[in-house]
């Protein structure tokens, strides 16, 4: 009997807050996704996602001339792709998620929005969402639905 | 930001060569997108077909790209693959610029 290689249920990886080390750990996680063979949409879906939560630690969580460590940590369920993203930065304001409001598009050229998309697409993307702080450390849970085989 | 542009009478298309606009590439792709829409024609095609990743920073460097152009040009997309068009779809941007499938009837538009 072949028992086929199965790729590790978890996957868990940490960087110093950087532009880069957020495109490294998107690459490696896509990388992941599809070795459990995840449909190219989800792929997608999980990099857009984990891309603006990372920003926003790298943005906002840590000055720019201090910046921390990030962890994420991946496990794939039967039904659900969990991530949860922790850094020891800055809290949320307020200590809760964001509302993530779309900005208005229907607006003169001139006043187009350039940013403020990142919690609208957190929001809409994934099935559930959950934040907490515990001893100096925020901790972003992230659920995706998996598509049915 | 590997930006190569194409220079028609009437039509300018700018081919980004790069996978990503993304949060480490935002402001340099601005700034090449500055540099190659100073000259040539009022009608500007951003060929995304190359790109297969555009977060929420990339989508504001496109808005601020089409921005810095003035109000008298035009900046259009071409050939989104599928996770770029569901990022212009899911923040409404896709109402904002005329989006062209494929480039080949703005080529023979261009060449007459």
């Amino acid at each position: 009997m072949v028992i086929p290689d199965t790729p590790p249920q978890h996957l868990d990886l940490t960087t110093v807050a950087s532009d880069l080390a957020v495109r490294d750990l998107l690459t490696r996680t896509r990388d992941w996704l599809r070795a459990h063979a995840l449909p190219d949409e989800t792929c997608g879906t999980v990099e857009l996602v984990l891309a603006e939560a990372l920003n926003n630690i790298v943005e906002h969580a840590y000055p720019p001339d201090a910046p921390g460590a990030i962890r994420l940590a991946l496990q794939h369920g039967p039904t659900h792709l969990v991530c949860i993203l922790s850094d020891h930065g800055t809290a949320l304001p307020g200590g809760v998620l964001p509302d993530g409001t779309l900005p208005d598009h229907d607006v003169a050229r001139d006043a187009l929005p350039e940013g403020g998309f990142g919690w609208f697409l957190i929001r809409d993307l994934t099935d559930r969402l959950d934040y907490r702080r515990d001893a100096g450390w925020s901790h972003l849970t992230l659920e995706f639905r998996l598509p049915a085989l | 930001m590997d930006l190569h542009a194409t220079h028609h009478p009437d039509l300018t298309i700018i081919t980004v060569a790069e996978a990503r606009i993304d949060a480490a590439a935002a402001i340099r792709f601005k700034d090449a997108m500055r540099a190659a829409t100073a000259t040539g024609a009022g009608h500007v095609v951003l060929d995304l077909g190359n790109v297969t990743f555009v977060d929420s920073s990339g989508l504001g460097a496109i808005v601020a790209a089409m921005k810095q152009m003035g109000s008298e040009r035009r900046l259009d997309l071409a050939c989104l693959t599928p996770d770029v068009a569901k990022v212009f779809r899911l923040t409404r941007m896709e109402s904002v610029f005329t989006i062209h499938d494929d480039l080949r009837r703005l080529h023979s538009r261009a060449t007459g």
